[in-house]
């Protein structure tokens, strides 16, 4: 294993919390250590920290150690489930589980247990996987700071004055924080890739279609994504793999094999490109970029070109609409699919006296159980869609939509991958761009145009910011179902960047000992 | 350029099912119409000629055979309901359709 | 509301007025699961025991949809003379109601499955008049709510409600007509024989119950009248809970009779919903139409687009069974029948019915007869369906075999009849249960008949005289004596022979 996977120095290095999870789950293999031990470590480390950084909404011990044991008499009697069997992992909530509640970060559906697990759920314990808890997370989806959970922020583990991104800050936290070793996101315009991105930790989003949206609480159903994240590009494509894959239940759900992501990540890790045909988009990482963003991103070109990738400039010239086109596109979705949210059959009911109406108790509950962002998504898309207005906007941005989508398949015509910077700017403050919505936006400036056209992005830690010392990300493109090039290039420049540097990324990170 | 009125927001809000106060519909108002704003340049590249997409994925004819499949017990059903009666979800009056 | 007493006279309606219909029928189909889920699709399973997460519309669940459902809409396109779309997709109609999970209906809005197409429908005497098919798009049934509180468990008033959704997410099929027009004085007419028709229809395909006393056909009628002399439609109101053949006919009608009344005092038609009700024969308002609809249609996201390959289309087209036109006039010219007897048979709905008895071994005759006769009566007193009778075909071909060896007479065959519909039982069952016997045994006739004509000495001596016709009288007492159980036949020989003349 290369240092790419390991990280030496850092909070708990000398621990089992401190191991990357391809690391973990060979030791487990090898029986060096029991899952039970490796999971007692997580959630030991979770109880120490979870007051400064506030990753997880709900933590279930018995339930996580009950399947580390599980993993273990797997192993025991020679049948391991999975190659990351005995593994932890934190599981945004926002996908359904029948052992723990799903909340979505809403008050909405507070206390709720759903009586069937999503597929991702699913197929995790069917790994082996053990699943320490759900992780916060915008409510419903929707943020880009993990702000608008209902149950309090999250805070940035490399500076806890800032957010970790969203809406899957709690994913990407609990990654930084040495939480768990891996975690599961959805990124409906980037809320995989920019908490990666600002955390310093790698995130996918598969293919549309490539992993079953059965289960995930719907946020906008046609640009929704469950993805791996992980400390180490390796560590995403081993979860990739157990999570990806066809789903009868799941009628969006790709039917074809799944991209062979880890052998990419192997393959990269050698850290040749030669004959790769890397495209920089020429739309992303001018103006309105922070300095700092703008700098490690030209390193970062600078060290695919060194790695012998053949690097050209390509013009997506649609990519400029793509924030407006998903701010219709997306709130329209959310407002039907929110719809369902009503007091009557789960989740909160509010107001129902004896003398109020359905309708009543419906307004009622729905005026309370949501915060102010979701209200101000399923306003912008009931206006959006309603009668007199839908050309103008939603169809549109649907066109929109073609327009990028033709842009991809151009610049794919001329290179294999595209790159650019993740986010415009590194975490900011907490607080900071809470009344500013459309400020709150443009952080999903760069990742939205893949969600509009369907295909796969990673975001892959790319640095340090020079002016405030926050993590950068190096956003890498691939078309649909060519995720296994993500991978290969981002293992590659991860294997790089940590050679080119004393320490490994994440041996950077505050420690957070709350002692 | 303002498009988007106080009633409109009260209008919407009815269609959505939120009973907005007095103070959110003067804020909704004011950020719908910024957001609306930024957005309206999506008018500006769309010409008639761009067919519009509304899935991601390529795929059609996704079916499932008509087969009977376990679902949920009644238990299982109710469980999350915040009210129920004789085995059905109780819900408040229904507004009088017959009126 | 406006007395039945106020309004329009109908003749005076058609003087003045040309009537629009446009008809919406929704089909429930009888697949084995529902549309979008795999749960049972069964009437009548207790309350919540035919539910999943996708039909609760609960959070993260998704719809796939149910192939069998689509091979049906298209089939039923194909019986309905329609195109069938290359390409088209569900979309979601957009509306709060809590028999709805999702707050929104999966339909289809602008790509239905199937459209442009006509059925030819046979009026009672015979015309036929092509109804124009605008569409056909598949969608999914709502949960069914109950009211507590209030009066009789009506919505209104009601304190508060109660949902079962194992009726949410069942196919259904909404079939739309092209307006109808030129239909004068006959549009009520044609409202109830189109849905009739469509009702045999889809019978004969086996792809529904549809049943309307069980809502698994139902109809809404828009209806709209146009000044004699204009041309463009007025305002339409659309009924709705129209629970049977003869209450569109009713529905249709007293509209008609409404809006001309209203028009001719000035006033405007309200674009609404109205409810028949079934007791005073009136439509009421319901919901108004203008402000509250915005439907906020939009593409099904988590739905890819259906397209049938021509292939796949045609194998379909393949599977249709004997259309009922088809079949009305094969059945002419094997029975034989006059253009008149095969209109009375139609009408009746008797057709499925006389042929069943007539494979289960009546001549085609007995068995009309019976349907068209005696049944429908029984069925028009009851106030039900032909086919709702408690009798089946099997059982009446059984009857007809007994009266053809003589053991029943008509009277008596009628009497057993009876107490199949009342629910006794198997023909013979009822036959020994009432202890029921032909009387041909002419010694016990002679004495009643004896008995008979000394009762009635006036019609013996015409009889004598030759005036047979008068032999009805004593006839028909000697059947009063035997309380209907001898054959009347012999009777009337034995009674003629007394008198000598025979
Ligand atoms: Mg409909
Ligand atoms: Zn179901």
């Amino acid at each position: 294993m290369s240092s790419t996977t390991s990280v030496p120095d850092g909070p708990g290095s000398t621990e089992l919390t401190g191991l990357a999870a391809s690391e973990l789950a060979a030791k487990i293999a090898a029986g060096e250590v029991s899952a039970v031990e490796v999971t007692r470590a997580h959630l030991d480390r979770i109880e120490a920290i979870e007051p400064a950084v506030h990753a997880f909404l709900h933590v279930d011990r018995e339930a996580a150690l009950d399947a580390a044991r599980r993993a273990d008499e797997q192993r025991a009697n020679g049948t391991p489930a999975s190659p990351l069997a005995g593994v932890p992992l934190a599981l945004k909530d926002v996908l359904t589980t029948t052992d723990m509640p799903t909340t979505c970060g809403s008050r909405m559906l507070e206390g709720w247990t759903p009586p069937y697990d999503s597929t991702v759920a699913a197929r995790l314990r069917d790994a082996g996987v053990v699943v320490l808890g759900k992780t916060n997370m915008d409510e419903f989806a929707m943020g880009s700071s993990t702000e608008n959970s209902a149950f309090g922020p999250t805070r940035n583990p490399w500076d806890t004055d800032r957010i970790p991104g969203g809406s899957g800050g709690g994913s990407s936290a609990a990654l930084a924080a040495f939480e768990a070793p891996l975690a599961i996101g959805t990124d409906t315009g980037g809320s995989i890739r920019q908490p990666a991105a600002v955390t310093g930790t790698v995130g996918v989003k598969p293919t549309y279609g490539g992993v079953s949206r059965y289960g995930l609480v719907a946020f906008s159903s046609s640009l929704d994504q469950a993805g791996p994240c992980g400390r180490t590009v390796l560590d995403a494509a081993m979860l990739h793999e157990v999570i990806a894959g066809h789903d009868p239940m799941d009628s969006t759900s790709v039917n074809a094999p799944v991209p062979k992501v880890t052998a990419a990540a192997r393959e990269g890790a050698d850290g040749d490109l030669r004959g790769v045909r890397v495209g920089v988009v020429r739309e992303f990482g001018g103006e309105g970029y922070q300095q700092g963003v703008r700098d490690s991103f030209r390193t970062a070109v600078d060290t695919l070109t060194s790695l012998g990738a053949e690097v050209v400039e390509v013009s997506c010239p649609h990519f400029e609409y793509a924030l407006g086109a998903y701010y219709l596109i997306a709130p329209s979705e959310c407002s039907s699919n929110l719809a369902r949210f009503d007091a009557m059959r789960y989740g909160l009911r509010v107001g129902d006296d004896g003398t109020r109406s359905t309708e009543e108790v419906m307004s009622l509950t729905r005026e309370q159980g949501f915060g102010p962002e979701v209200k101000r998504r399923i306003m912008l898309g009931t206006y959006a869609l309603s009668s007199g207005y839908y050309d103008a906007y939603y169809g549109q941005a649907q066109k929109v939509r073609t327009l990028i989508t033709r842009d991809f398949e151009a610049a794919f015509g001329q290179v294999d991958v595209l790159v650019s910077p993740t986010t415009p700017t590194t975490a900011f403050r907490i607080g900071e761009r809470v009344d500013d919505p459309m400020a709150m936006y443009r952080a999903d400036l760069c990742t939205i145009p893949s969600n509009l056209a369907g295909n796969a992005a990673m975001s892959v830690p790319s640095g340090l910011s020079a002016e405030d010392g926050m993590p950068v990300g190096l956003q890498i493109m691939a078309p649909a179902m060519a995720d296994d090039r993500l991978y290969r290039v981002g293992a590659a420049y991860e294997a790089a960047r940590d050679a080119a540097s004393e320490v490994s990324l994440l041996d950077r990170v505050p420690r957070l000992e709350v002692a | 350029m303002s498009t988007i009125s106080r009633d409109e927001v009260a209008h919407l809000a009815g269609l959505a099912r939120l009973a907005v106060s007095e103070d959110e519909l003067d804020t909704f108002a004011g950020q719908l119409d910024v957001i609306l704003d930024s957005v309206a340049r999506v008018g500006e590249v769309a010409a008639d000629e761009i067919p519009p997409t509304s899935h991601a994925v390529p795929v059609t004819n996704v079916f499932r055979t008509d087969e009977v499949r376990d679902g949920l017990s009644r238990g299982e059903a109710l469980a999350g309901a915040p009210a129920t009666e004789e085995n059905r979800f109780r819900v408040p009056r229904i507004l009088n359709e017959e009126a | 509301m406006t007395a039945v007493a106020e309004i329009m006279d109908y003749d005076e309606v058609l003087r003045r007025f040309d009537p629009v219909l446009g008809l919406e029928v929704h089909v429930e189909l009888s697949t084995a699961t529902k549309m979008f889920c795999g749960c049972a699709n069964e009437f009548g399973a207790e309350p919540n025991t035919r539910v999943c997460p996708v039909c609760l519309g609960m959070p993260g669940a998704l719809p796939v949809v149910n192939g069998s459902a689509v091979e049906s809409a298209i089939r039923i396109g194909l019986a309905l003379d329609c195109q069938v779309a290359e390409w088209c997709r569900f979309a979601r109609k957009n509306y709060f109601y809590p028999d709805m999970p999702k707050n929104f209906q999966t339909s289809q809005y602008d790509e239905p499955i199937v459209f442009d197409g006509g059925l030819d429908v046979v009026l009672d005497d015979g015309e036929t008049f092509r109804v124009g098919i605008e569409r056909a798009h598949m969608e999914e049934d709502t949960g069914k709510s109950s009211h507590v509180g209030g009066a009789s468990g009506r919505i209104h008033g009601a304190e508060h409600s109660l949902l079962d959704y194992n009726r949410a997410g069942v196919p259904l099929i909404e079939i739309v007509t092209k307006p109808i027009t030129g239909a004068g004085e006959r549009a009520p007419e044609i409202a109830r024989a189109y849905v009739t028709a469509l009702r045999d229809l889809l019978r004969s395909m086996g792809v529904s119950d549809v049943r309307m006393d069980q809502g698994s056909l139902r109809c809404d009628a828009n209806v709209s009248l146009t000044p004699k002399g204009e041309s463009g439609f007025g305002t339409r109101t659309e009924t709705k809970n129209v629970n049977s053949f003869r209450s569109i006919e009713r529905a249709v009608r007293f509209e008609m009779r409404r809006q001309a009344s209203l028009l001719e005092n000035g006033s405007e038609i309200v674009q609404e919903t109205r409810h028949f009700d079934e007791s005073t024969g009136e439509t009421s308002s319901g919901r108004r139409k203008e402000e509250a609809e915005d439907y906020r249609y939009f593409p099904e996201p988590d739905l890819v687009p259906i397209a049938p390959s021509r292939e796949w289309v045609e194998q379909l087209r393949g599977t249709l069974p004997e259309m009922p036109w088809e079949r009305r006039r094969r059945v002419q010219e094997q029975w034989g029948l006059s253009d008149e007897e095969l209109r009375d048979l139609v009408n009746a709905s008797a057709l499925d019915l006389v042929a069943a008895t007539v494979d289960a071994g009546a001549s085609p005759s007995e068995a009309r007869s019976w349907w068209v006769a005696y049944l429908s009566q029984r069925a028009n007193e009851r106030g039900v369906e032909l086919a709702e009778l408690s009798v089946t075909p099997a059982q009446v071909a059984r009857v007809i075999e007994l009266v053809g060896e003589g053991k029943l007479t008509h009277k008596l065959a009628r009497q057993v009849i009876d107490g199949v519909l009342e629910d006794r039982g198997e023909p013979d069952e009822v036959i020994a249960a009432d202890g029921i016997e032909v009387v041909s045994d002419d010694s016990s006739l002679q004495a009643a008949v004896d008995e008979a004509l000394a009762a009635q000495p006036d019609a013996a001596e015409k009889i004598r005289g030759g005036k047979v016709q008068a032999a009805g009288a004593i006839v028909g007492a000697v059947m009063k004596a035997t309380q209907g159980q001898a054959d009347a036949k012999r009777v009337r020989e034995l009674v003629l022979a007394a008198c000598g003349q025979q």
